[in-house]
């Protein structure tokens, strides 16, 4: 292979992914400092491309960094006006009155949105303020000092063959050296995760659990339309097979987002969280909903889910983990954007002091304490014990036990201390013979769509001629183990299609990856049982281009 | 010599474009947007062409929203030399016409004099096929669409078309207009450093006015509408089942 050499830039601070955290950080830098040189890497074609969320936002983050949001023209302009819950059965539903729910629940004062439009906006303010952004530049390595700190990353390498390989159009990238380097890549950050391992920080924390998220957006009939409003349901189709629910918010233009969740400590390997989503839309109060309408995009992305006690330490010399890349989402209330403001803007001032009092290269200790004990900590503690209740003792008594911990943790009681997560969730898959086969209905082309179909509507695309961005361990394992044993999980677990186990007569069953398909949701690295698949950033640029999500 | 490279913004190939719920047009809030793939390989050529010695100067321009500047600095980031953008519109849902678009570029061209447009044959969002032929007439130049091929030698080129079932050689003189097709070449990736590089070339900021063009649209748009969705598939046990099932279509 031919040696690479790459040009190099010095910045104070260098950032990888533009989205909520990564940009309040860079905004927050240079609100400190107008000097101090940051820069941005998003592999998404452009800011938003690849952010998918709910979303309903509580604007405490917002406000914080910028308190004018409303006059800057934020694109948070639909307040949640009514807020209903309901537990679905399969014909029917139960509205669960507001009263019961514990007042941090209440939706009271947040705003339906579409993340991807908040980031975009969010890069106006920050390329105002003179941040470098760099849409569709991967980071694809760290790079370490010599006494092993992190001293920047390599973004912007474009042109490799299938092989591995430099084509004639190899592009090298470059080095981006900084004081410090953000990792705000989102749940299961590929770099964060390799820093977790290097430095071991998850070492005294519970592992991260996780949610597969899936969203679609659709244009409904005006006279079904009520701007405002937020659904959320559970129950059926999931039942007691899968942990999860719903979303359906109504935002402006007639445009609805519905969405389905589904926690990924299931342990039945034949269930197939996309098809969950597809069945969900047929119930009748979805369905009438919907009758009539256009699904005009579709995405996926998982969620953390692990909260308080999931957290890792998130610093380790010259790197700090921003936002989700620890996890910090607050799961009962279904958010997460404000922490990740919250947590960008604390990394940006701990850097800020640090770089003011002539350190680099080490640890942010002082922004990991602010995470814990601060408004970010509180948030998380008090609902701490939802996510393994519900693992544990299913749905029902964990809105009840849950729900009263959570009552008196606004108290600042706890009942049951700290409870634990206990398994990954790629150890919670359970072997294939011991679960039933879920039969799912067809898909009709109308309310629901086959996977295909549906991801052509995330509007991906990957170079071809580039080695495979998900990788595997063991290339034997998914035919050898997985498929006798867990009857081949990934090629249901993918809410894209990547994965397919080939099995044509008097010819050993083929295992294929059609990276192509990849919306970038990271299942596979997590669910996997036997955690063989790895992902990784293909070429800048690729990947989903969502509109709004 | 120099070039002229008109290059424009468009919806990105990898968006399944919406119909607006009026009809009045295509979906574009928020829609990913990207240079029209065909010009990108007349950036490319042009760089081709300055990298083998027979042009010193690439000009771009652009004619259409601010956002085009995005455009511009992705030619500038790939090699292109200095950027014009013509903001003519503030709306990003209104497309300036072909012609409008060639009179500027006539414009332009009257004040840079380049020895050569090279552009792409046509763009992806609606398809006109215009520009470079109109922009030709309006010039007295000679012209060669569809290109696939092009070497320049002296004050002819030699330029390959795509044409139905095959290819045509044809020689014309300069300075000429050349509108490219698919298979002239690959575009290169615009690289991280050169498009740091790029964000101090030179972009100057014109109105048409300033070229005394009116880009008011002559033609009114009556309808648009999404072709229709192909009906699902079924599957056939077997060939006696299929040919039954085509007669039955009135298909054999």
């Amino acid at each position: 292979m031919k040696q690479v050499s790459r040009e190099t830039m010095e910045y104070d601070v260098v950032i990888v992914g533009a989205g909520p955290a990564g940009l309040a950080a860079a905004i927050r830098l240079k609100q400190l400092d107008a000097d101090c040189q940051v820069v941005v890497l998003e592999k998404g074609s452009e800011v938003g491309a690849h952010i998918l969320s709910g979303a309903v936002l509580d604007p405490c983050g917002l406000d914080t960094l910028i308190p004018d949001w409303k006059d800057k023209g934020a694109p948070v302009t639909v307040a949640v006006k009514e807020d209903n819950f309901y537990m679905l059965g399969e014909a029917g539903q139960v509205r669960i009155p507001n009263f019961p729910m514990p007042p941090l629940m209440s939706n009271h004062g947040n705003y339906i949105v579409s993340m991807g439009n908040v980031c975009r906006w969010m890069a106006e303010q920050a390329e105002g303020l003179g941040v470098d952004i760099f849409p569709g530049m991967s980071v694809s390595e760290l790079v370490y000092a010599e006494d092993g700190s992190v001293k920047g990353v390599v973004a912007g390498e474009f042109g490799k063959n299938p092989d591995g390989s430099q084509s004639e159009a190899y592009e090298p990238g470059m080095e981006l050296h900084g004081k410090y380097v953000f990792l705000g890549e989102g749940v299961r950050g590929s770099l964060a995760q390799q820093v977790i391992s290097k430095f071991d920080l998850s070492k005294g924390h519970e592992p991260q659990k996780y949610g597969l998220g899936m969203k679609e957006i659709w244009e409904i009939d005006p006279a079904k339309h009520v701007e405002g409003r937020v659904t959320h349901t559970m129950g059926w189709p999931l039942g007691k097979n899968a942990g999860g629910g719903s979303f359906i918010y109504h935002l402006e233009n007639n445009q609805v987002y519905v969405g389905f969740v589904v926690h990924l400590n299931y342990k039945n390997p034949h269930l197939f969280p996309y098809m969950e989503f597809q069945r969900f839309k047929h119930h009748p109060m979805v369905a009438d909903l919907l009758e009539g309408g256009k699904r005009v995009a579709y995405g996926a992305r998982a969620i953390s889910e692990g909260g308080y006690q999931s957290m890792p330490k998130m610093v380790a010399p010259g790197v700090a983990l921003l936002g989700c890349s620890v996890g910090m989402v607050n799961v009962p209330r279904i958010k997460g954007n404000h922490n990740a403001i919250l947590s960008g803007k604390a990394a940006a001032e701990a850097a800020f002091a640090a770089i003011q009092a002539g350190r680099s290269g080490d640890e942010l200790s002082e922004y990991e304490a602010e995470v814990r004990n601060g408004a970010i900590g509180k948030d998380l503690k008090t609902v701490r014990n939802v996510k393994p209740l519900w693992s544990k003792y299913g749905l029902v008594a964990s809105l009840v036990v849950g729900g009263l911990d959570m009552w008196t943790n606004t108290f600042g009681v706890s009942l049951m201390g700290t409870l634990k997560h206990g398994k990954t969730d790629a150890a919670a898959t359970e072997i294939a013979d011991r679960h039933k086969v879920i039969e799912y209905p067809k898909p009709d082309g109308k309310l629901s769509f086959d996977r295909l179909t549906n991801v052509a509507f995330s509007f991906t695309n990957h170079e071809e001629n580039q080695p495979a961005h998900l990788t595997l361990k063991d290339v034997s394992e998914p035919v050898k183990i997985n498929l006798p044993k867990f009857g081949g999980p990934a090629a249901r677990y993918c809410p894209a299609g990547v994965y397919e186990f080939v099995e044509e007569e008097g010819k050993a069953p083929r295992f294929i990856i059609n990276f192509q398909n990849c919306v970038h949701c990271k299942t596979c690295d997590i669910k996997d049982p036997g955690q063989n698949i790895v992902w990784t950033t293909p070429q800048g640029g690729d990947g989903p281009n969502y509109p709004n999500m | 010599m120099k070039v002229l490279v008109p290059v424009k913004r468009v919806i990105d190939y990898n968006v399944k474009v919406r119909v607006k719920a009026d009809g009045s047009g295509v979906d574009l809030a928020n829609v990913k947007m990207s240079m029209n793939p065909f010009d990108e390989i007349s950036v490319e050529q042009a760089i081709r062409l300055k990298e083998a010695g027979q042009v010193d100067e690439i000009v771009v321009v652009s004619i259409g929203v601010k956002q085009a500047q995005e455009t511009l600095r992705t030619a500038l980031a790939m090699g292109a030399d200095r950027a014009i953008l013509v903001v003519a519109t503030d709306d990003l849902h209104n497309d300036i016409e072909p012609l409008a678009v060639a009179k500027i570029l006539k414009a332009i061209v009257d004040e840079e004099k380049p020895g050569l447009v090279l552009t792409g044959k046509q763009a992806i969002d609606n398809d006109m096929n215009a520009t470079g032929q109109m922009l030709s007439a309006l010039l007295g130049w000679s012209q060669a669409t569809f290109a696939s091929e092009v070497e320049i030698a002296g004050d002819k080129a030699k330029v390959s078309r795509e044409v139905d079932g095959g290819m045509q050689t044809i020689e014309v003189t300069m300075p000429t207009v050349i509108t490219v097709d698919l298979r002239l070449n690959e575009p290169r990736y615009a690289s991280l450093p050169n498009i740091m590089k790029a964000k101090k070339k030179q972009m100057d900021e014109k109105t048409p006015a300033n070229y005394g063009v009116d880009v008011t649209n002559r033609l009114e748009i009556v309808k648009t509408v999404e072709p229709a969705e192909r009906a699902a598939g079924i599957k056939v046990a077997s060939v006696d089942e299929l040919v039954a099932k085509l007669k039955e279509a009135g298909a054999v």
